[in-house]
C-alpha cells in the first residue's frame, strides 16, 4: 500500500519527461502561428493543417535523401567496426608480445581524445584520399571509433578460455576459420553491443560529417540537414516545417528503441567506460 | 608469442590498423605540431615556438571565460544529474508497479542525438516558457542560455546514469540493509552509512562520464543558444571551433586551444583511471 503513492510519483514524472516530444509532435502538425503563439495548445480547426509541414519540410531540405545517406553510412560504419576491430582485438590479444600490446595502448589511449583535436587535421587529410564521400566515410569512422571497440571487444575476448581456440587450431583449422567459426559464435553479445554502440554514436554525429563530407555534392546526414534549415535560410525560420523535420528524425530512434528496448540499454551503457 | 597466427597479420590486424593511422594518429600527431605553427592551409606552415599558446592563455580571445563558464557548467549539470539520477535509481529499486516502463521512458532521451534535442528544447523553452512569461528569448541573456543547457543536458542524461545507479544497487546485498535495520537504524541512516558507501563505484563511474560529457559539449550548445548573447554561452568546443577563423595566426590559436583541450580531457580521463585502480587494489 505504502509503495502505490510511489508509482503515482513515477507515474507522473514519466508524464513530464515525455513533454518535450509530445509538445513537438502536436506542433508539427499546427500553423507557424500557432507554434509560436500558443505552443502547449492542441491544434483546433484553424490551426490543423494536416501534413503539410511535413511536406513543406521533407522537399526544402530533401529530406529522404538525407535519411538515405544517415542510414548508408551509419550500417556500412557499424559493419567495419564490428568486422575489422573484433578481428583486430582477438589478433592482439592472442598474439601477444611488445609489438601488440604496443598497439592496444595506442588504442586505448585514442578514446580520451576528444574530436577537437583532430577536427582541424582530419578533413584535410581525408579529403586528400577520397574519404569525403558517404561510400568512403565509413573507413573514417573505423579509424576514429576502433579505440572504444577494441577496447570492449579485447575485455570479453580475456575471458574466453584459449583451450577451446587451441582444440579448433589441433583440428586443422588455421586462425581464420576459428575465429570465424569458434570465437564469433561465442562473441555475439559482444557483437550486439558494440552495434548498438557504434550506430548511435555515427547516427546522431554531427560534427564529423559536416567536417568530413564533400557539402557541395549534396552529401548531408540526418543532424547536418536539420541544422542546415535553421542556417541556411535567410529571413526566418519556417517553424511548422522544422518541427515537422524534428518529428521525422525521432521516429527511427523511436521505432528502433521500441524493438530492441533491453539490447539497446546494455549496448548503450557498455560505452560506459569511454571516458 | 602464438607464431602462426602472427602470420596472419594482414587480414586481421592490418585493416584496422590503417584506418586508425589515418582516421587517428596522423592527424592527431599533425594536429600537435600545427599547434606549434601558424598557417594559411595546412601544406604551409610556419614554425612559432609556443607563441600560439601564450595568445590562448593571455590574449584575449575568449579562451578564459569559456573555461570558466565551461567549468560551471560543468559543476551544476555533474551535482544535478547525479542526483536526481540516484534518486530516481533508489525509488526504481523497490519493485513498485510500472518500473520498466518507466525505466523505459527515462532512458529514452539517451538516444536522441545533441542537434535535434537541442532544437526541441529550443523551441519548448523559447515559445512555452521564456517569451509568455519575460518576453524575450534564449539569446536575450547568459542566464537562460546556461540554465537552458543545463536543462537539456540533465534530461538527456539522467536516465543513462539512472541505469548505471540501478545496476549499483541491485547488487548490494539486501542482508545488509537488514541488518543494519534490525540495529536500528533509520531509513537516511541506512542510505548514508550502508548503501552509499556499497554503491560507490557506481558514483565514480557515473560522475566521471557526466564530467567529461559536459565538459565535452558542442551539438546542443549549438542548436540551444549558439554561443548567443554575443559569444557569452560559448562552451570551450564551440569556442575552439569558432577561433579557427580565416587568418594563418588564428588556425594555429584555434590548434592550440585544442591541444589544451586534449589535456584537460585526458587529464580527467586519468584520474578516472586511478581512482578505479586504487578501489581495486583496496577490495
Amino acid at each position: 500500500m505504502k509503495k502505490s503513492w510511489l508509482s503515482w510519483f513515477f507515474a507522473a514524472l514519466s508524464a513530464v519527461y515525455l513533454i518535450p516530444l509530445l509538445v513537438l509532435l502536436i506542433n508539427s502538425f499546427k500553423t507557424k502561428e500557432a507554434i509560436t503563439d500558443q505552443v502547449f495548445a492542441l491544434p483546433n480547426q484553424e490551426t490543423f493543417v494536416g501534413i503539410k509541414n511535413f511536406v513543406r519540410g521533407v522537399t526544402s531540405i530533401r529530406f529522404f535523401q538525407s535519411m538515405g545517406y544517415s542510414l548508408m553510412i551509419t550500417v556500412l560504419s557499424v559493419a567495419l567496426i564490428l568486422l575489422c576491430t573484433s578481428m583486430c582485438a582477438w589478433f592482439l590479444e592472442r598474439v601477444g608480445g611488445r609489438f601488440c600490446r604496443g598497439i592496444y595502448f595506442f588504442f586505448v589511449f585514442s578514446m580520451a581524445v576528444p574530436f577537437q583535436m583532430v577536427m582541424f587535421t582530419l578533413p584535410f587529410i581525408s579529403d586528400r584520399l577520397g574519404l569525403n564521400s558517404p561510400w568512403t566515410i565509413p573507413l573514417v569512422y573505423l579509424g576514429f571509433g576502433a579505440g572504444l571497440a577494441v577496447f570492449i571487444f579485447t575485455g570479453f575476448i580475456k575471458g574466453i578460455p584459449i583451450e577451446i581456440e587451441e582444440a579448433a587450431m589441433i583440428d586443422g583449422c588455421n586462425p581464420l576459420s576459428t575465429f570465424f567459426r569458434v570465437v564469433l559464435p561465442i562473441m555475439r553479445p559482444t557483437y550486439i553491443s558494440v552495434a548498438i554502440l557504434q550506430a548511435m554514436w555515427v547516427w546522431n554525429d554531427y560534427l564529423l560529417p559536416t567536417l568530413v563530407l564533400d557539402k557541395t555534392k549534396g552529401y548531408y546526414t540526418i543532424p547536418m540537414a536539420i541544422q542546415s534549415a535553421t542556417t541556411d535560410s535567410y529571413g526566418s525560420v519556417d517553424y511548422g516545417a522544422f518541427m515537422a523535420l524534428l518529428t521525422l528524425a525521432i521516429i527511427p530512434i523511436i521505432v528502433f528503441y521500441a524493438v530492441g528496448q533491453r539490447h539497446i540499454i546494455k549496448g548503450v551503457i557498455s560505452g560506459a567506460v569511454k571516458g | 608469442m602464438n607464431k602462426p597466427t602472427a602470420r596472419w597479420f594482414p587480414i586481421f590486424l592490418l585493416p584496422t590498423l590503417i584506418a586508425f593511422i589515418i582516421g587517428f594518429a596522423i592527424p592527431f600527431f599533425m594536429g600537435i605540431w600545427l599547434s606549434f605553427c601558424e598557417y594559411a592551409t595546412i601544406e604551409e606552415p610556419t614554425f612559432v615556438g609556443f607563441s600560439n599558446y601564450l595568445r590562448v592563455f593571455t590574449a584575449d580571445i575568449g579562451f578564459w571565460y569559456s573555461f570558466g563558464f565551461t567549468a560551471l557548467f560543468t559543476l551544476v549539470s555533474v551535482v544535478l544529474i547525479n542526483l536526481a539520477a540516484f534518486f530516481v535509481a533508489l525509488g526504481l529499486t523497490r519493485g513498485i508497479r510500472g518500473t520498466n516502463l518507466f525505466r523505459t521512458v527515462f532512458f529514452m532521451p539517451n538516444l536522441i542525438g545533441g542537434i535535434v534535442l537541442g532544437y526541441i528544447w529550443k523551441m519548448l523553452i523559447n515559445y512555452g516558457i521564456l517569451i509568455p512569461l519575460f518576453g524575450k528569448d534564449l539569446s536575450y541573456s547568459t542566464a537562460f542560455g546556461f540554465w537552458g543547457l543545463v536543462a537539456v543536458v540533465a534530461w538527456q542524461q539522467i536516465g543513462y546514469m539512472m541505469i548505471i545507479y540501478i545496476a549499483g544497487l541491485q547488487s548490494v546485498p539486501e542482508e545488509l540493509i537488514e541488518a543494519s535495520r534490525i540495529d536500528g537504524a533509520g531509513r537516511w541512516q541506512t542510505l548514508k552509512n550502508v548503501t552509499i558507501p556499497m554503491v560507490m563505484p557506481s558514483i565514480t563511474i557515473c560522475t566521471f562520464l557526466t564530467l567529461t560529457n559536459s565538459f565535452k559539449l558542442y551539438d546542443q550548445n549549438l542548436a540551444l543558444t549558439d554561443g548567443k548573447p554575443g559569444s557569452t554561452t560559448e562552451m570551450l568546443a564551440m569556442a575552439i571551433r569558432n577561433a579557427y577563423g580565416t587568418t594563418p595566426r588564428a588556425h594555429g590559436t584555434a590548434q592550440a586551444m585544442a591541444v589544451i583541450f586534449f589535456i584537460i580531457v585526458a587529464t580527467i580521463a586519468l584520474l578516472q583511471l586511478w581512482s578505479t585502480h586504487r578501489r581495486e587494489v583496496r577490495q
